[in-house]
């Protein structure tokens, strides 16, 4: 499967980033493949409006299944739901830390 | 002739001298209330209402029996007001500014349009006055298309339109068009600092415009000096008098307080309205 952080870092030992919607992009884990892909959000944190959901449809676009991020907005969130998306909210430093608290089930869902 | 006033700061005055003006007049007139958040020329004015009618605008509903969740609707939207979660296409009305593209590029027909009420539309009399209000709908944060609506009502003759504060769409939308602007500000660094974003909005839209001076005291201001520099006609300094916060306290207007402003006004009007006829700058 695949889990989806917000993050500016291109490998799992960067910092989350706390935004979802502006944030810079997301770094793509396939458990499975064991390895990762970073997908870059500037085109949707320059937007005026709606960057949440569009990014919101980029992350399902991209077959993620959770999304571990600071916070997500209303509409992003009803966008990520609506396709099954499991949202967890975290305020760890580094994506290493998040991926840990996740497998050891001590992220809430959102 | 549609006279918009308009400011930068909120709170100098701009219904206070649209009220002004328009009881100024000396032929009948339009007032066009294009503060669609907060429309107050009523309060001054108390126009006996005559009509009330919906401002709606349309919105993409999609069918999901027919959507296949392709994503050409998403794709032409500059508003991300319309995406695909995978399966189907999600709408949100509040982003939509109606263009109507999503409609139009849908393979399979798989998107209408309804109509949404946003505000509403009020119309009535005062005396002279033509009273025409917007008032946006609680919760609604695209005013454009009531202030679209109102200006719909300009009349041929005199149209005095209040605009919103600030310089954002709503004051930009609103003065867009106006033969002439007239800018209130207060003799004050908020003011000036304001004015000055204000100045610059007009001179990228290409409208002419003058300044009055509200709640004036001395004469070595930063708000004259500030026109003086720049070449900006300063029309009108209403003195800063406490008879007039007493009198809008009470909801009478400026003139009721300092009645020999009635003239001025007058005059204003007439002045704007030749040097606009004789092509020149007032």
């Amino acid at each position: 499967m695949k889990i989806a952080f917000t993050t500016a870092s291109s490998t799992l030992n960067g910092e989350l980033d706390p935004k979802f919607g502006r944030a810079p992009g997301f770094l793509i884990y396939d458990t499975d493949q064991q390895n990762t892909q970073y997908l870059n959000n500037n085109l949707n944190s320059d937007s005026a409006q709606g960057a949440g959901i569009q990014a919101a449809q980029d992350v399902i676009a991209a077959g993620v299944q959770y999304l571990v991020t600071g916070s997500c907005g209303p509409k992003a969130t009803q966008v990520l739901k609506s396709a099954g998306v499991k949202i967890f909210n975290s305020d760890s430093v580094t994506l290493n830390e998040c991926l840990e608290l996740l497998n050891s089930g001590k992220l809430t869902e959102a | 002739m549609k006279l918009a006033i308009a400011s930068g700061k909120g709170g100098t005055g701009k219904t206070t001298v649209s009220v002004a003006l328009a009881l100024s007049a000396e032929s009948a007139v339009t007032y066009l209330d294009c503060d669609v958040e907060e429309p107050n020329g009523k309060l001054f004015l108390q126009p006996e209402v005559e009509s009330s009618q919906n401002v709606s605008v349309s919105v993409p509903v999609v069918n999901r029996n027919r959507c296949t969740g392709c994503g050409d609707c998403a794709d032409i939207c500059q508003f991300n007001a319309i995406v695909t979660q995978g399966e189907y296409a999600m709408v949100f009305p509040e982003l939509c500014h109606s263009c109507g593209g999503c409609v139009y590029v849908c393979p399979e027909r798989a998107i209408t349009e309804e109509m949404h009420p946003i505000g509403s539309l009020n119309r009535g009399q005062a005396g002279n006055v033509r009273y025409i209000e917007g008032l946006l709908n609680v919760g609604v944060s695209m005013a454009t298309p009531v202030i679209d609506a109102v200006k719909d009502h300009a009349s041929e003759g005199v149209t005095i339109i209040d605009s919103p504060p600030g310089t954002s769409c709503s004051m930009v939308s609103t003065v867009r068009d106006a033969d002439f602007v007239l800018l209130v500000t207060e003799p004050t660094p908020f003011g000036l600092h304001d004015l000055k974003i204000a100045v610059k909005t007009l001179e990228e839209l290409k409208r002419p415009f003058a300044v009055i001076i509200n709640r004036f005291e001395e004469t070595d201001n930063c708000v004259d000096r500030f026109c003086a520099d720049e070449g900006i006609a300063v029309l009108l300094r209403i003195p800063d008098n406490r008879k007039v916060a007493e009198a809008y306290s009470r909801g009478e207007s400026l003139l009721s307080a300092l009645p020999e402003l009635k003239d001025e006004f007058s005059q204003l009007l007439s002045a704007i309205q030749l040097a606009l006829e004789s092509g020149e700058s007032a």
